[in-house]
């Protein structure tokens, strides 16, 4: 039953060849994978958590996986100049679902540090001791990347290692035909290490549909510090479903930001495990949407020990047709005293067909905590409006003015300063519908029409 | 169509959810002159000066406004600006997220494009920015944050001037300008706008006491009472009314 | 700390911390015993256990009832039969034996009682000890109370003159025989019997309940009130409410409910139908004190409600008010569907859980009429290994233009064992809406209770003041002599032995 089927059928016809293609510790999960979708079924709308967007009608369509390891000319990631002014990054690329590292990209790097291929060689000790163990496979789309992925990224700064410059990752879609890509990424932050990584999604062409099945695992040692951004400017035909897995160890410190500027269905899972005493975790978004285009982000912060904070912020503008969805959960369990917890959810509906479904938890085990959450659905500020036609701003300038000013604080969280100057400039362009064109990039990443 | 004349209020009624507050307002203001419109409350003072101003919350629903030969009425809140309208509100709305930089700009660049002239470059607007501060002694860190978000009482009055200063209108209304303003604040604020005075603009000052009609001096007082002007007078209409209240010309009034 | 569990109490006064100390007074504080636990001792008529279509048929055959309405228990009854119990709530429900409970209990009696004498006394002393008198000289005068005890209509006071204004105030099964087209106008109008499981099984076995009609411009100038008592073990009580205020009516109906200390579990799955007219306002109360089960979570009432409201009307108003302070387990989310224009839904709920209660309640408001508005104050309050949830949603109609809601949840955890959670659902589906939603969850506060000790106020004094204040929102949106009754409620349930 289902679309999970037709990829069980894929890999049992073609597990050789994907074993070939794969390292040992990737291929040493797949079994144990197979075995926990067997029978079951992608999340659909009848799942609690899943009232709005079907992984299951992600999955339906018959995608094409590159099991025979297809290369896709490098110079679309040599063309590709995801750059942010004022900001230098050591660049890399997953083209489609193979990763690729520019020469000269890792110059200057600390030594220690690994940015490179699940299946490399030099990655095979931290993946085999990390790898799968921080995912849950409960969600049959987790098993389902598990079972299919063929290449990946670790990403592995070592005990007391603090980078100065920010790690770049760029995901490209290109390709002739209808694609699925499983996405993988490992990310090991040791005791006192510190690291910034910024991951843009890109789809190169407007035509071909592209299916994103993204699994982040990210292990914080204690007191290490580390920050992910990942901004999503695919196409309108592209879908994308992210599952973030995160264990904190006591005094760690997480920021992920996610900003949906572009999207065509998208759903993003973040799932933040806190262990260890004092630590901090922020989540952030944001999701533009217009047209018939869909985002949808879910947070779950399980904490699980004593003296932490975490605080979730996700703003949403809708136009267009466009739809949201919101389902953050903070669990408090008995063993996390003195626990500070917040989340907010803020919306803008900016046309009559836009909609948006909220849903905030909260789940409390414990006395000693202090906890809220927050949910508005409304529009802009009429007063605020008038207040700006009455200085001379055109209606419309107005309105865009206070979207991107709604958005304002979505981009505050973020702690490089570069990045937050390309972040505003990113969201007034996409207000102002231009194509987001980054800077001195050849490639034309998708029509916003 | 006299010369001078800025503008002209003809039997101006106008309500808010099908309540009538505005009964009738004939108002006729030249250039170089300083109105004062005083009430008690609940007069529509501030109907009057956000219907002037062009705020979609409330319903013309009868007369007509000449504003400089332009029929004001028909004008969009922003295009009243560009033509040289400036509303001082009573309460300037705070905007977390627009900085006052990106909104000035904004305000200034829209204007110029009403007038088709080239949007100003950034030196030159910052340079614009700089001298019209000094009018109302507005601190410069203010500038860098978002409008009106955060500042106190007499800073956001200091502001709605410093906006007066730089959009340079032809004819200003200050709403209760001189609410919640200490004696130092007033005096800043009503320096600003007399240094701003000329010839050719004109103002209009609403006010609920004689206070600020020290520092800015009208050649006219009306009183405005249940939605029409009941009396005009001179600047010694406004001292009657410090000395003796408002009861006395609501009693009049009332009686007829 | 090990070396404290000695039990030298002088010690122990001198050495355990303050917030340790604290902890102890709410444990006292938050577990004290049940009031009205009593059992009854009278002659009732109960069917056999078990349900089936003959048990159906029995129960409509005991009241006499119209083929029609055994009609409609029927379809309810084989709809029923398809569906399972619904498991999306934060409760852990036992599995319950639905052929191991009575449907039908009823306290013998020869014909309907005409006047107080014809009642037993034993009822009437069972309604005393309440604190419900059920005659009319000692009723308060701005009161007329329905008493049910198991399955049935045991009196209902001030009936004729209410009568004179046109306002019909009975038993439900009085209204099937005297106002069999007002019944079956609006009987399952709001809440079709395929609405959900609990509301199926009701429509399905439903034995009596009240009916209220006030008619066009008519204002109730009395509260209407009904008293719930389960009496009979190993019964299920399932009665159902039905109010209609047509075309610029008022009522303020007061819903009250008890039940005996026994070790099983009693279901009690009531169904409340409201349909509000033009311009008519219904106010509906409940002080909700079911037998809670005891410290150790053995025996209480499961108490599974379906309550809905219309507000068919424009500018119409249905305003809810909860104090939840009994059951075992608690499955309830009165709502209001606010289809006229202008329309206004209201829910104010203090749910209050110790031991080992659950509870998972909230509200519906759906707004589907134009400048409809909605407000939701939910104040929840655990201690001991209680959990409990406030579930909510709010839905905004794709042309249902210029809506309003507020929601404001707070929770407030009295000791270490217990679980507040928060589950709001809010769909919006159009542009014009403006919807907000604010939750907070936190301990009662120390500074308070120190500052209520410096001022020599003791620390279950202290609880039951601030609890008292945190709860006062929602407590004065009750009628006055209600409100009195539940700030007791409140204070008893808390304070206890200590207090």
């Amino acid at each position: 039953m289902g679309s999970i089927n037709q990829y069980i059928e894929l890999y049992n016809e073609n597990h050789q060849a994907i074993a070939r293609h794969s390292s040992a510790a990737l291929n040493a999960r797949r079994e144990k994978a197979l075995s926990l979708i067997d029978g079951k079924q992608l999340p659909h709308r009848g799942v609690e958590g899943f009232e709005k967007t079907s992984i299951e009608e992600m999955f339906a369509p018959d995608f094409g996986v590159n099991v025979n390891r297809m290369n896709i000319p490098v110079n679309v990631a040599a063309s590709f100049k995801c750059d942010v002014p004022n900001m230098s990054t050591w660049m890399s690329y997953i083209v489609n679902d193979m990763f690729h590292v520019p020469a000269n990209a890792r110059n200057n790097m600390p030594s220690g540090v690994i940015v490179d291929s699940l299946n490399s060689p030099q990655s095979q000790n931290i993946v085999a001791q990390y790898y799968g163990t921080i995912a849950n496979n409960a969600d049959p789309a987790v098993a389902l990347n598990t079972l299919l992925v063929q290449d990946g990224v670790l990403v592995y700064i070592p005990r007391g290692v603090k980078l100065e410059k920010p790690l770049q990752l760029v995901n490209i879609f290109s390709s002739p035909i209808d694609l699925m890509a499983m996405r993988r990424l490992l990310i090991v932050v040791e005791e006192n290490a510190e690291a910034q990584l910024l991951i843009c999604d890109h789809t190169q062409d407007s035509e071909h549909n592209y299916l994103s099945s993204q699994v982040i695992e990210v292990y914080m040692g204690k007191n290490a510090r580390f920050d992910l951004y990942d901004i999503e400017e695919s196409s309108k035909k592209t879908a994308r479903y992210s599952r973030l897995f995160a264990r904190q160890e006591s005094g760690s410190n997480l920021l992920v930001n996610g900003m949906t500027l572009v999207c065509g269905n998208t759903r993003n899972s973040y799932d933040i495990d806190v262990v260890g005493d004092n630590c901090e975790t922020m989540l952030a978004g944001m999701a533009i949407g217009s047209g018939n285009q869909h985002a949808d982000n879910s947070s779950n912060v399980n904490h699980r020990a004593a003296h932490c904070r975490s605080s979730q912020l996700f703003k949403y503008v809708l136009d267009d047709q466009s739809t949201g969805a919101f389902e953050g959960s903070i669990l408090v369990s008995p063993d996390a005293p003195y626990t500070e917890a917040y989340q907010s959810n803020r919306n803008m509906l900016a046309s009559q067909q836009a909609r948006m479904h909220t849903k905030p938890q909260l789940e409390i085990y414990n006395d000693e905590v202090k906890c809220s959450h927050g949910a508005t659905t409304g529009q802009l500020d009429a007063s605020a409006l008038f207040y700006m036609r009455s200085r001379g701003i055109s209606e419309k300038e107005a309105r865009l003015m206070l979207m991107q000013a709604f958005m304002a604080d979505v981009i505050e969280t973020v702690r490089m300063e570069g990045l937050r100057d390309r972040l505003r400039h990113l969201v007034e362009k996409r207000f102002y519908g231009q194509q987001t064109l980054c800077a001195d990039c050849g490639i034309s990443c998708h029509d916003n029409k | 169509m006299n010369d001078n004349i800025l503008l002209e209020v003809k039997n101006l009624h106008a309500g808010i959810d099908g309540k009538e507050i505005l009964k009738g307002i004939n108002l006729t203001i030249r250039q170089g002159e300083v109105h004062a419109i005083m009430g008690p409350n609940g007069s529509g003072k501030s109907t009057l000066s956000s219907v002037l101003a062009g705020n979609p919350t409330f319903t013309v629903t009868e007369g007509e406004v000449d504003f400089h030969g332009k029929n004001l009425l028909d004008l969009s809140p922003e295009d009243r600006s560009h033509e040289g309208l400036f509303l001082s509100f009573q309460y300037p709305v705070e905007i977390p997220g627009v900085s006052m930089v990106n909104f000035m700009r904004a305000a200034v660049n829209e204007k110029r494009k009403y007038f088709n002239q080239p949007a100003l470059s950034a030196s030159d607007f910052l340079k614009l920015m700089r001298q019209k501060r000094a009018i109302v002694e507005l601190d410069n860190k203010l500038a860098s944050r978002s409008v009106n978000e955060g500042f106190s009482g007499g800073e956001k009055k200091r502001n709605e001037i410093f906006q007066m200063a730089v959009l340079e209108p032809c004819l200003s209304i200050l709403d209760e300008t001189d609410s919640g303003l200490d004696i130092d604040a007033l005096r800043v604020v009503a320096g600003g706008v007399n240094k701003l005075k000329t010839q050719d603009n004109a103002t209009i000052v609403i006010t609920h006491y004689q206070r600020l009609l020290d520092y800015i001096k009208p050649d006219f007082v009306h009183v405005l009472y249940k939605g029409r002007i009941v009396r005009t007078g001179g600047p010694e209409l406004a001292l009657e009314l410090e000395e003796k209240g408002y009861d006395w010309i609501k009693q009049e009034v009332d009686n007829l | 700390m090990d070396l404290k569990t000695g039990d030298d109490s002088s010690i122990k006064g001198n050495t355990r911390d303050k917030g340790e100390e604290d902890r102890g007074l709410i444990n006292d504080v938050t577990s004290s015993e049940y009031k009205y636990g009593f059992v009854t001792d009278i002659d009732t008529d109960i069917i056999p256990k078990g349900i089936n279509e003959d048990v159906v048929r029995l129960i409509s055959q005991k009241k006499g009832e119209p083929e029609w309405l055994l009609e409609f228990r029927l379809k309810a009854f084989r709809h029923w039969l398809t569906l399972e119990m619904p498991q999306w709530a934060h409760l852990d429900i036992p599995t319950i034996d639905y052929q191991a409970i009575s449907y039908y209990a009823a306290p013998r009696k020869k014909e309907g009682p005409k006047s107080l004498d014809d009642v037993d006394p034993e009822l009437l002393d069972t309604f005393n000890k309440l604190g419900i008198s059920l005659d009319e000289q000692k009723l308060l005068s701005g009161m007329a109370v329905d008493a049910v005890m198991d399955s049935v209509s045991v009196k209902t006071t001030h009936k004729e003159k209410l009568a004179e204004l046109g306002v019909i105030f009975c038993s439900f099964s009085e209204a099937v025989k005297d106002y069999p087209d007002l019944v079956k106008r609006y009987l399952g109008s709001v809440v079709s019997y395929r609405d959900n499981f609990f509301a199926a099984l009701n429509s399905a076995v439903f034995s009596d309940g009240s009916f209220v009609y006030i008619p066009k411009g008519v204002r109730c100038p009395m509260e209407l009130s009904t008293y719930f008592r389960i009496n009979a073990s190993g019964t299920g009580q399932f009665e159902r409410t039905l109010i209609v205020a047509d075309d610029d009516a008022y009522v303020s109906y007061l819903e009250g409910c008890t039940a005996p200390m026994r070790d099983e579990n009693q279901l009690h799955a009531a169904i409340v139908e409201i349909v509000v007219e033009d311009r008519a306002e219904v106010k509906y109360s409940t002080v909700q004190n079911w037998y809670a089960g005891d410290k150790d979570g053995n025996g209480g009432v499961y108490n599974f409600v379906t309550k809905r409201g219309l507000c068919r009307g424009d500018h119409s108003k249905l305003s809810w008010t909860q104090v939840e302070t009994g059951s075992a387990i608690t499955w309830k989310y009165p709502s209001c569907i606010l289809a006229g224009e202008g329309s206004v839904g209201e829910f104010y709920s203090v749910a209050v859980t110790k031991n080992r209660q659950q509870a998972d309640t909230g509200t519906k408001m759906i707004h589907t009429g134009r400048n409809t508005r909605s407000t939701i104050v939910s104040k929840g309050i655990s201690a001991g290994y209680s959990q409990n949830s406030y579930r909510g949603l709010v839905k905004v109609a794709p042309n249902a233009d210029g809506c309003r809601n507020y929601t404001q949840c707070d929770s407030l955890l009295l000791g270490p064992n217990c679980g507040a959670h928060t589950f709001p659902y809010i769909d919006v589906l159009n542009d014009t809406a403006v919807v907000e939603h604010e939750a907070t969850t936190s301990k009662i506060n120390e500074d308070q209770i120190f500052y209520c000790n410096q001022r020599g106020i003791p620390t279950e004094e202290a609880i039951g003041l601030i609890v008292n204040g945190y709860a006062k929102e929602v407590m004065n949106k009750l009628p006055m002599e209600f409100a009195v009754e539940a700030q007791k409620l409140l204070q008893i349930t808390l304070e206890g032995s200590v207090g």
